[in-house]
């Protein structure tokens, strides 16, 4: 790992004058170039920062703390009855904050099952969402792949078995973060705020990235802007919500599958709101539109959720070796629908 | 055999404690002592004494070798090839050499040369700090030509694949027959067959009332030991002494001494605490002979400890194997015929055999077995907990069960009808107890999609020995004691068992003596492989407490007032047997004696009664050593979870000398062989011929909420042939455990998966359940 020089970041408005660019674009630079200027980048946890340092996948020249940032670490209730949580906030905090486990039950799982203790303990949800993907290709200094500045997708054709069943054409990496399949189901808005101290709203499901888009990164964060904060809108009372996470292995495993399902329902049981987001599928939170659109004003029963399953699946294009992730997201996306029913009686 | 000077008659106490005691005359040397007593009658052995090392361990003052920091140490690391299979074109080391900090360059591979793996190492830098080195790797100039290549299995073997070796590189196996046959002839990358033969298959099959066919396969393990291999290599003038992460001392000493050119006089290899050794630390390694190489050639001491990746992509591995077993059988269940035929690969090397399990573990009259290794462009595999019988184990005891189910009889009750070991009977009857095997019902009975099941498998291994092994144990005048081999402990608790052996001798308790091991200035002792360490080494050490305790007793007896031989040590005392008011404590009975320290060494005699099979410096016991091991497994059929809910373990291993530490070892196995039936898989690329996972993170392994309810039984059992009649655990409770799930599994969902590992992938696909593209059934 090369020497670079460290820094704590007083005011949101040093920390994103730090940030002079964003790990997706130092990475792009072929590593270990001699003579080329490494980046200036801010850390929070540093769960992901360290490992992509250590595998020589990024350089820096100088690393700046978030640590010291004030305000950055607290959940408050926001006026309209929303929550507001920190970017700082460890996963393990906030899997256990009274307000998150009484009012989105369902991202307080999914941040639980995140990792290990001793990561969640670190690591802060900005930092889980900013993360970079888990993609063995990427993930190695010898695949130059499509998302560091090479020329093509190595999973495509090769080991594939944990990667994306939808929009995979590209590129087909997963987004690698459990907290925005809920997130993006609950309708979050993330805050970021740049140098000069403005701060830009945007929701959640539109920062992030898919490759058609930009295949260089999985999300919108300038250079030179810092994540704040991920609001969660007030919900409608009686508003149900249920996170399924299957991992191969159930002690700090990634997901083969998860899935975060959210819904309103009427008096006669009928359903007036769905988001159906499946996580594991795709390279950002994958909404199964098809799978909403057939929940909507059905009475949630076994057949409903049958349905929305089956149809969630339909536009599938699963690669040579993860096919199975097809069975596996259609019995999660099931049981999730009913056991959010099921909670409603209970 | 009558007696004769060197040997006497003895009466043993044989077979199972829990069923009942016969006895048995055996000659025995007259240099040795009497039999040892049941551990009923025993003070030390035979007890759960703590660990001696436990407090160190969990406290962090256990030295590992990773810890070791000499001064002046040099911190090595090794270049290594990019390529799966190329030609090394050029290798320039001056500017790497020229780096400020490196202080020494070793090319490890020359121009020329073929390099066959991934990884494989092409040249070592020593530097000033583990920095300095990584750089100096950059400034290194290599030029690789690329070679056609080949890392899948089923590839290499057919007849056009690019070829991995020629006959002058192939390696040549061994007369030994392990881990191959010498010999063998090679055809493309395929090399064998190394061929088994008994009786009449053919007329075995013509008489068959049922026959059975299966194909298996197992995929690459690796050991993830959780100490890498790792070694400090301080070559100086007037010898070489190297700290090293071994399962093997005085082996490692003597490739030392062969590979540099030094008098074994010159050569010291010592081993502190090691971070776990399940093969892939048996011999100096790549790495080892790297480190050595650039000590001698920095005139300092170099350390290289492998990291993550290259512990995972160069340090060993399990080969891969595919066999297809055919078993005839009456209806009653008499095994008429067995036939296998396997493919298996090491990578580069030789070794990936299915062992000798299918032709040992039952009766049967008829018996074939034609096993072939193939090369491919992949690191060389090595032993791994069980070779060869692990993977042999999931053919043949799926093979089994699937006899049983088409004979209509119980897999229990079948084993009982085909195999001759009263040991498993007893063992198969206990563990049905313990586990419930009453409730078992007919293979996928359950409705619901989470699906339970029961299921069955045993294992066989042969009980080694090292002939070579030998220790030393002193009484010093002040009363203290201690005991002296090279042997090493890998975290078993080979030293625990041997300071009980001695304290049972001395009469004294385990913590009194002072265990002095993993050094090779100590008396040669046996490699912590092969599950042989305590059958090699607490008969001599028993053999050298007796002898200096004869010497003590020489001593003594004048004090007290009577003949040698009227004396014992017991309760810290040293006492007349038929008098035991006439004492005198332990210390003051060392404190007469007449010189600062007496001393007695003993080499590991022959099993009384004989060995089965000798090698060099090596042996086969009479009777082999194994266990039944049973599963209770539930299996999500809509997700394809296998969640292994309890195991139960029956084994055997001789006499136990430390129940506790058997335990403890027979978790090991157990987790070991759970993560090899559902996580474990080395994947290669197979355009690029790279490990993808080669980390803890996408390495799937069994991790704490994995670990299911197990519960171990361990059998007493006395042989009567040696003087601890104590043999090894290690192997024989890796080997049942991956089989008995998958049994599980058939019985749970009623269909069988032949293949490791069972990933939720797997099971989908043996229920039929993944559709055709973007289709659900």
């Amino acid at each position: 790992m090369r020497n670079f020089t460290w820094g704590q970041a007083q005011t949101v408005m040093d920390a994103a004058a730090a940030a002079s660019v964003t790990v997706a674009d130092a990475m792009l630079s072929p590593p270990n170039t001699n003579g080329q200027a490494g980046a200036s980048i801010v850390k929070a946890g540093g769960i992901d920062l360290l490992d992509l340092l250590k595998e020589k996948l990024l350089t820096a020249d100088r690393i700046t703390s978030l640590k010291e940032l004030p305000g950055l670490d607290v959940i408050t209730r926001t006026e309209d009855g929303g929550l507001r949580i920190g970017a700082a906030v460890t996963l393990a905090n906030l899997a256990r904050s009274p307000l998150v486990l009484r009012h989105y039950p369902a991202l307080a799982n999914a941040t639980a099952h995140a990792a290990s203790p001793q990561i969640r303990n670190v690591a802060t949800l900005g930092g889980n969402l900013l993360q970079r993907p888990r993609c063995w290709y990427f993930r190695a200094a010898e695949y130059r792949c499509l998302r560091k500045g090479g020329g093509h997708c190595f999973a495509i054709h090769g080991e594939n078995q944990y990667h994306a069943i939808f929009d995979n054409q590209l590129c087909a990496i997963v987004h690698p973060s459990t907290a925005a399949t809920v997130l993006v189901a609950l309708g979050a808005i993330v805050e970021c705020a740049d140098a000069m101290g403005a701060a830009r709203r945007v929701r959640l499901e539109d920062f992030l990235v898919p490759p058609d888009e930009d295949v260089h990164r999985e999300n919108s964060l300038r250079a030179q802007e810092i994540l704040t904060a991920i609001e969660l809108p007030a919900l409608n009372p009686g508003t149900r919500m249920v996170h399924l996470k299957q991992g191969e292995t159930d002690s700090f495993d990634w997901p083969l599958a998860d899935v975060a399902i959210v819904f309103d329902l009427d008096a006669e049981r009928r359903c007036k709101r769905a988001a159906v987001i499946l996580g594991a599928a795709a390279p950002v939170p994958h909404r199964a539109k098809a799978a909403e659109a057939i929940l909507l004003g059905r009475i949630i029963d076994e057949e409903a959720a049958k349905d929305a399953a089956h149809a969630a699946l339909a536009d599938a294009t699963p690669l040579h070796k993860n096919g199975y992730k097809l069975p596996l997201f259609e019995t999660l996306i099931r049981r999730a629908i009913l056991r959010a029913a099921a909670d409603l009686h209970a | 055999m009558a007696e004769s000077e060197a040997s006497r008659t003895a009466t043993f106490a044989v077979g199972l404690a829990s069923t009942g005691l016969d006895e048995v005359e055996r000659q025995i040397p007259r240099d040795e002592p009497p039999p040892l007593p049941p551990n009923a009658e025993l003070a030390v052995i035979g007890k759960s004494v703590p660990r001696q090392d436990a407090f160190a361990k969990v406290t962090g003052a256990a030295l590992f070798t990773v810890d070791i920091n000499l001064p002046g140490m040099l911190h090595g690391r090794i270049l290594r090839s990019p390529l799966p299979h190329a030609r090394l074109r050029a290798l320039d080391l001056a500017a790497a050499a020229r780096h400020p900090g490196v202080r020494a360059v070793l090319p490890v591979a020359q121009p020329g040369d073929s390099l066959r793996y991934f990884g494989v190492p092409v040249a070592g830098v020593a530097a000033v700090s583990a920095q300095a080195a990584e750089e100096a790797l950059a400034l290194i100039h290599a030029g690789f030509e690329a070679l056609p290549f080949v890392v899948d299995l089923d590839k290499a073997r057919e007849p056009d694949a690019p070829p991995v070796h020629d006959s002058t590189s192939a390696p040549p196996g061994n007369s030994s027959g392990f881990p191959a046959p010498a010999g063998l002839p090679l055809n493309g990358n395929v090399r064998g067959p190394a061929l088994m033969q008994r009786g009449d298959v053919a007329r075995g099959f013509a008489e068959a009332e049922v026959i059975v066919e299966g194909a298996y396969s197992t995929k690459v393990q690796t050991h993830c030991c959780l100490e890498p291999h790792a070694i400090v290599a301080d070559w100086r003038e007037d010898g070489l002494t190297v700290f090293m992460s071994t399962q093997f001392t005085a082996g490692v000493r003597h490739e030392l001494a062969e590979a540099f050119g030094l008098p074994l006089a010159r050569v010291r290899v010592i081993a502190g605490a090691i971070g776990g050794g399940f093969g892939s630390k048996s011999s100096l390694g790549n790495y080892g002979r790297i480190a050595v190489g650039l000590s001698r050639a920095a005139k300092a001491p170099v350390r290289i400890v492998l990291e993550r990746q290259e512990e995972q992509m160069d340090a060993g591995n399990r080969p891969a194997t595919w066999q297809s077993l055919r078993l005839g059988a009456r209806k009653d269940g008499t095994l008429s015929a067995i036939s296998l035929l396997s493919y298996g690969t090491a990578g580069v090397t030789l070794g990936a055999g299915v062992g000798g399990i299918a032709a040992a573990l039952y009766t049967c009259p008829n018996f074939e077995s034609a096993q072939y290794d193939v090369f491919i462009n992949a690191a060389p595999g090595c032993a791994m907990r069980g070779p060869g019988n692990t993977p042999g184990a999931f053919g043949l005891e799926q093979a089994i069960d699937e006899l049983a189910g088409r004979l209509a009889l119980d897999p229990l009750a079948l084993r009982d009808r085909i195999d001759p070991s009263p040991v498993r009977r007893e063992e198969r009857r206990i563990g049905a107890a313990r586990i419930g095997w009453q409730r078992r019902h007919a293979p996928g009975a359950e409705s619901g999609p989470v699906k339970r099941g029961l299921g069955v498998a045993q294992s066989l291994w042969p009980a080694n020995v090292q002939t070579t092994a030998a220790c030393e144990v002193r009484i010093m005048r002040n009363g203290s004691v201690e005991v002296l081999s090279s042997v090493q402990d890998i975290g078993t608790g080979t030293g625990t068992v041997m300071a009980q052996t001695v304290a049972e001798v001395l009469g004294l308790r385990a913590q009194d003596i002072t265990v002095r091991i993993g050094d090779t200035d100590f008396p040669p002792g046996p490699p912590s492989y092969g599950s042989r360490a305590t059958a090699s080494i607490t008969p001599p050490a028993r053999v050298a407490a007796w002898r200096v305790l004869q010497t003590l007793f020489q001593e003594a007896a004048p004090f007290l007032g009577v003949a040698p031989e009227a004396l014992i040590a017991h309760g810290g005392r040293i006492l007349v047997a038929n008098n035991p008011g006439r004492f005198m404590l332990f210390g003051d009975a060392t404190a007469r004696l007449h010189t600062g320290k007496i001393s007695a060494a003993a080499t590991r005699s022959d099993d009384y009664g004989g060995f089965r099979r000798r090698m060099p410096d090596a042996a086969l016991a009479l009777q082999d050593l194994g266990g039944v091991q049973f599963a209770a497994v539930a299996v999500d059929t809509e997700t394809g979870i296998i969640r292994v809910e309890r195991v139960v373990a029956v084994q055997d291993c001789g006499r136990p000398l430390n129940p506790k530490q058997i335990e403890s070892q027979v978790h090991g196995g157990v987790l070991m062989g759970l993560s090899y039936a559902l996580f474990e898989e080395r994947l290669l690329d197979q355009h690029t011929g790279r490990m993808v996972n080669p980390d803890l993170e996408q390495y799937k392994l069994a991790r704490p909420r994995e670990v299911p309810d197990i519960e171990v039984v361990v059998l007493e059992e006395y042989r009567g042939q040696s003087a601890t009649d104590a043999y090894g655990i290690a192997e024989p409770a890796n080997i049942a455990t991956a089989p008995a799930i998958a049994n599980a599994v058939y019985n749970a969902i009623g269909v069988r998966l032949c293949a490791l590992p069972m990933t939720p992938a797997a099971v989908l696909a043996a229920l039929g359940k993944i559709p055709r593209r973007g289709e659900l059934p």
